[in-house]
């Protein structure tokens, strides 16, 4: 295991001396540089009382959305031509592709209210091709709500992120599953994956764990008290219910889904000694992967192709990540040193995100930290470095980001950052939030 | 009882011939009589029983336990312990005496008194020890095993006794691993147990890894004292 001498190539973030094959800069011909983006509020469009709100929510979620993404350098606002931007004729290019604001891209257009409905056109412009700049002419119709300026931003957002970050689909309308203790009780909640509506799904009153969500967001799986158990528990997002799943016996832990929803990987303490398992989504056709004595926990499917699964062992003493054949053979260790638990396999199969107490042991009291490794050459990076305790991580469906929980603002809270440890960004505040689980779409 | 002693009353008599007549005198005033009765003879301490006398030919009548009485009555007694009256009559005739025994017996054992019969739940917490863990192990201290062995001596003693052995973990380190942790914790006192003989059908075990401390601090004492194997009474 060597530490990453080259940087990784699908973080784009690091470009300049990235080296290797290139998955996201693909067609955006603008090499590993992020691209400039201007983003002038959008303009009024109607008189009605209720679109000064509204157009304020929009162009907030709208420039967050897009300053998030991990692949623009959005331009200050203040660099801005002054002016009214509300349709294709307010725009002069050259104004936009100037210094100050230097834009190789700039997103304009209009919100209007009328009659309970708000409507929102959005374009974007490439100010260096004059003879055909438009890149995207979108429009929106949705109930003149809060929530919905907040989902056509999002909308407007994936479709420019998708069209310049090399047709990988924007996260801006993903969410984030989470185990919350606010009422009291460790429940799973839901979130946007910038914060915003913050929501319980669960009201269980027991001790509810690891949430993951199903590939096609219709149930989260966990491990919960509520029975007994802990038991495999799955709650139907679409029923709002929980479902039949058996019980297992012994402990059961940490499930995780299969890209193709077909099957859970677990851990089950039902011989009297923790070991991974799989079974089908309804819990059938239940399958022991692991034998060896000591506590084996958290799996994780290699989600390009569902052959591998990584996992916590304690076999040896202190947990160390290990990865095997989605048939329990040709067990390899990736991390054979510290106290390595958490791994959470990137979207493209390509990393392993993992919390990691490198120096571990008397007198070296290390930090958690979030790691990534490449599981092929087993190289690493070390993404977090403000303190407390990281753990947790799970990947954004582009890759481009990862969620986890720290405890370095006080409490366990729930944080994003891109990929390469930058935008360090905190959801969370109050009581204790830990466990995030980022949707698949 | 009743005891009555009659004086005898000796009567003179001389069998010589020749007796110059006595002047006749007045006769000689007639013995005392006495009756001393207890009824009922027997009580358990704290009850109370009739004393009665009666005597005759008495100016002077006596009970030693009480005093002077009248010459006939009755009063209640209640002594604490058994006692033999005593009652003497004296008149100008003698005196006649009277004895009446009143044995009075240990009340029985008070009823319940809480000498508490031990609930199966009280006894469990007052003979079951816990058992503690060293940082990120599962396998039992040596220095535990004197704890393991007395349980397991208890549980063979109680076999009516199901219990759940719950394994917990401290704060440091994930939850899902705190969690399988704690399972392999618990089994391990569980499989010391059933080694030792314990039936199987007798203990449950739960992992709570680091989701129920009993101790919050985070110090290396609490520490301690959450890296256990905490038995319950029951199994849920």
């Amino acid at each position: 295991m060597k530490r990453l001498a080259v940087l990784l190539p699908v973080l784009l973030l690091l470009a300049a001396s990235m080296v290797g094959q290139d998955q996201i800069r693909t067609g955006i011909g603008v090499g590993g540089e992020r691209i400039r983006i201007a983003v002038p509020d959008f303009a009024t469009a109607t008189q009605d009382a209720s679109v000064a709100p509204l157009n304020k929510t929009f162009n907030e979620v709208l420039f967050n959305d897009l300053s998030a993404a991990g692949i623009f350098d959005v331009a200050s606002r203040s660099f801005y031509p002054m002016g009214n931007f509300a349709a294709p004729q307010d725009i002069k290019l050259d104004a936009w592709s100037a210094t100050p604001v230097k834009a190789s891209m700039v997103a304009f257009g209009n919100l209007g209210v009328s009659n309970g409905t708000m409507q929102v056109q959005g374009w974007l412009f490439d100010t260096k091709s004059p003879q055909n700049p438009q890149v995207l002419a979108k429009q929106y119709r949705e109930q003149a709500i809060d929530g919905n300026a907040r989902l056509i931003a999002h909308k407007f957002a994936d479709e420019i992120i998708f069209r310049l970050g090399g047709g990988i689909n924007g996260i801006a309308e993903s969410k984030i599953f989470f185990i919350s203790t606010r009422s009291g009780h460790k429940e799973v909640w839901a979130m946007d994956y910038d914060g915003a509506a913050q929501h319980p799904i669960t009201h269980l009153g027991s001790i509810s764990l690891s949430p993951r969500v199903s590939p096609d967001n219709s149930r989260v799986a966990f491990s919960s008290f509520y029975k007994g158990g802990p038991n495999i528990s799955v709650y139907s997002l679409e029923l709002g219910r929980m479902l039949n799943f058996p019980a297992f016996g012994g402990t059961n832990l940490s499930p995780a889904w299969s890209s193709d929803g077909a099957h859970l990987a677990f851990s089950s303490s039902r011989s009297g000694d923790p070991e991974i398992y799989v079974c089908d989504a309804n819990g059938g056709n239940l399958k022991r992967l692991t034998q060896v004595h000591g506590p084996d926990v958290s799996p994780v499917w290699n989600p390009r192709t569902n052959s591998q699964i990584a996992w916590v062992s304690g076999r040896s003493g202190l947990p160390r990540i290990y990865m095997m054949d989605s048939d329990g053979g040709n067990v390899q260790k990736l991390v054979d040193n510290g106290y390595a638990v958490s791994p959470a396999w990137s979207p493209n199969g390509q990393y392993l995100a993992f919390a990691w107490i490198r120096h571990y042991g008397p007198g070296a009291p290390g930090n958690s930290d979030i790691y990534i490794m490449d599981v092929v050459s087993k190289h690493w990076i070390q993404l977090t470095h403000d303190g407390g305790h990281n753990d947790s991580p799970s990947w954004s469906p582009d890759g481009r980001h990862i969620v986890y929980q720290s405890t370095r603002g006080g409490g366990e809270q729930i944080w994003t950052m891109l990929a390469d440890g930058s935008q360090q960004t905190q959801l969370t505040f109050g009581s204790s939030n830990t466990q995030p689980n980022w949707s698949w779409k | 009882m009743v005891l009555t002693l009659a004086a005898v009353a000796v009567v003179g008599g001389c069998k010589k011939k020749v007796a110059p007549p006595v002047p006749p005198t007045a006769p000689p005033p007639p013995q005392p009589k006495a009756t001393l009765t207890v009824s009922p003879s027997s009580l358990t301490r704290g009850g109370s029983a009739s004393l009665a006398w009666t005597t005759s030919d008495a100016t002077s009548v006596k009970i030693d336990e009480i005093g002077t009485v009248s010459a006939s009555g009755s009063q209640s007694v209640s002594p604490a312990d058994s006692t033999t009256y005593h009652l003497t009559a004296t008149g100008p005739g003698g005196s006649a005496e009277a004895t009446a025994r009143l044995t009075v017996v240990e009340p029985p054992p008070p009823p319940a008194p809480p000498v508490a019969t031990e609930s199966d739940a009280e006894l469990f917490a007052r003979s079951v020890k816990d058992i503690y863990f060293d940082y990120d192990r599962y396998d039992l201290r040596t220095g535990d095993a004197t704890a393991v062995n007395e349980n397991a001596a208890f549980f063979k003693e109680h076999p009516s006794i199901k219990f759940t052995i719950e394994g917990h973990c401290d704060e440091r380190g994930s939850t899902e691993y705190n969690l399988a942790l704690g399972d392999n914790r618990a089994n391990a006192a569980r499989t010391a147990l059933i080694n030792a003989g314990v039936p199987a059908s007798q203990v449950k075990v739960v992992s709570f890894g680091k989701e129920k401390p009993f101790c919050t601090e985070s110090n290396e004492d609490c520490w301690q004292q959450n890296r256990r194997d905490h038995f319950v009474y029951g199994q849920q």
